[in-house]
């Protein structure tokens, strides 16, 4: 249980069943009244902000979370399963709560999972990945075009820009901060 | 860099005691551990068992007055507990001055001859503050604004309204405040219900309001002053009303100052001000952080 005198930026609680972060924190006192505790916060699983003022006295609970690493087994509509190896416990996890990482994410690929109590709430990918290259235009010698990339989509179905001479069949490493292409894999 | 503020911050607290002491007013010293501070409802000293530490000097002060001091001056720590933010230390630099014979209109002009002769003397290059972006400017005239007006132009609240309602900090804090910040010379918030100045007098003929101020520069709140209340018993009554409502919101109550309130009856007609001296020295500087105007945060230790 924190009070608001644990409040400070990075502090992570639960509020109305979701698990929330702090993402800055002001203490305001006008002579001789009462304090008030300032608050922006971020909604974990759907990254919305909410502005919040507590006062002295108010308690909050700690944001349960543990991270585990889990194996991506498949996708189903729109939900993706992770198992835990150790204990061949399941969870699921929302397309919508996914984000980017789906880009990036293979059957069988080994990643952290973000647990809020049972609730799978995210993912963290490794910052490099290896995919394939699935299909991309052919690149004609001598154009001189001048075009110094071109579209290329991968084998999660993720769409982006490569250099010209990579080809379809191709290994790739992908930046997953950014989304973007860092070096191709000869083998 | 931070060693420059402490310069500065040095080359202040000179100028400060320069300015007081070229006025004719005693320095004095008086204890920091005491057995019972003025209870407040908002205030929490930090105890120092059996005792606590200041969280004013006020009730010394006021005893000395009583003993025939006619002007006093002192700059002291003080303790609040739980108190940490930007503008926040739980222990922080006050400077409090007394004026026997005197009401709190006077102790604005002082602070205005104060904060216009610290700008001179240890801003000579620029002499105005800066808070936020914004410059200051100690030399222009300076703007009075009645707490009532203040909540109706600014707030669109009345005041009393928001108090009973438990908005009076949320309006004066989100909607006021951000608004003098627009201000370029001082603003002086005064005339404030009666029930926020536990120790100070009414106004003459009207109930509701006491003679109590506060200085605000580019938004930041500098001081609080009062014309002091000396009646005994009225002060023994909002004492007991500040434990009564400590009581309600689960805090502890606090012991009352016997001494305080014994010798009160005899303490002249006078005003007192409490100046925080870190926030002087954030406004000299333009520091955004009192963090940055401090040899050691508390972190830090």
């Amino acid at each position: 249980m924190y009070t608001v005198a644990d409040l400070k930026k990075g502090l992570k609680i639960t509020l109305d069943g979701d698990p929330y972060l702090v993402v800055a924190f002001d203490f305001v006192k006008p002579g001789k009244g009462q304090a008030l505790y300032r608050t922006k916060m971020r909604n974990m699983i759907n990254g919305t902000l909410l502005d919040r003022t507590y006062r002295s006295g108010e308690t909050f609970e700690q944001a349960s979370l543990e991270e585990r690493q889990m194996e991506y087994l498949y996708k189903e509509g729109n939900h993706y399963t992770f198992m835990d190896q150790q204990t061949f416990e399941q969870v699921v996890m929302e397309e919508e709560t996914m984000g980017d990482a789906k880009n990036f994410l293979l059957e069988n690929c080994k990643v952290d999972v973000m647990l809020f109590g049972e609730k799978a709430i995210g993912i963290a990918l490794p910052n490099f990945v290896n995919l394939r290259v699935t299909a991309t235009e052919q690149w004609a010698k001598g154009d001189t075009s001048g075009n110094d990339s071109k579209p290329a989509t991968v084998e999660t179905g993720y769409v982006l820009r490569v250099p010209p001479f990579i080809e379809e069949g191709e290994l790739i490493v992908i930046d997953t901060r950014n989304g973007e292409y860092s070096t191709r894999i000869k083998g | 860099m931070k060693s420059d503020a402490l310069w500065l911050r040095a080359h202040i607290i000179k100028t400060i005691r320069n300015f007081f002491w070229d006025q004719g007013f005693l320095e004095v010293e008086t204890p920091l551990l005491i057995p019972a501070n003025a209870p407040e409802e908002h205030i929490n000293p930090v105890t120092a068992l059996p005792w606590q530490l200041q969280t004013s000097p006020e009730i010394c002060m006021k005893r000395l007055l009583r003993r025939g001091h006619q002007r006093l001056f002192q700059i002291s720590h003080c303790w609040r507990a739980d108190e940490r933010g930007s503008r926040h230390l739980q222990e922080f630099t006050m400077l409090e001055w007394y004026r026997a014979e005197c009401d709190y209109q006077t102790l604005m002009s002082d602070c205005e001859g104060l904060l216009q002769h610290v700008a001179a003397v240890c801003l000579s290059n620029n002499p105005v503050y800066h808070h936020k972006s914004r410059i200051i400017d100690p030399f222009r005239s300076w703007r009075h604004i009645a707490v009532q007006e203040a909540f109706l132009q600014f707030g669109h609240a009345d005041v009393w309204d928001c108090l009973q309602k438990g908005q009076y900090e949320e309006v004066l804090t989100g909607l006021i405040e951000p608004k003098l910040t627009e201000f370029s010379e001082p603003v002086i918030l005064m005339d404030y219900p009666s029930e926020l100045a536990a120790l100070a007098c009414l106004k003459p003929g009207q109930v509701k309001l006491a003679e109590r101020f506060e200085l605000y520069l580019g938004g930041l709140e500098l001081a609080n002053g009062f014309s002091e209340l000396n009646d005994p018993d009225e002060q023994r009554r909002r004492f007991e009303e500040a434990n009564r409502l400590r009581l309600k919101n689960g805090s502890t109550p606090l012991p009352l100052p016997e001494p305080f309130l014994r010798e009160l009856a005899g303490m002249p007609a006078s005003a007192g001000i409490a100046l925080g001296v870190d926030r002087l020295v954030m406004l000299a500087t333009g520091a955004d952080s009192i963090d940055e105007v401090v040899a050691f945060t508390p972190e830090e230790l």
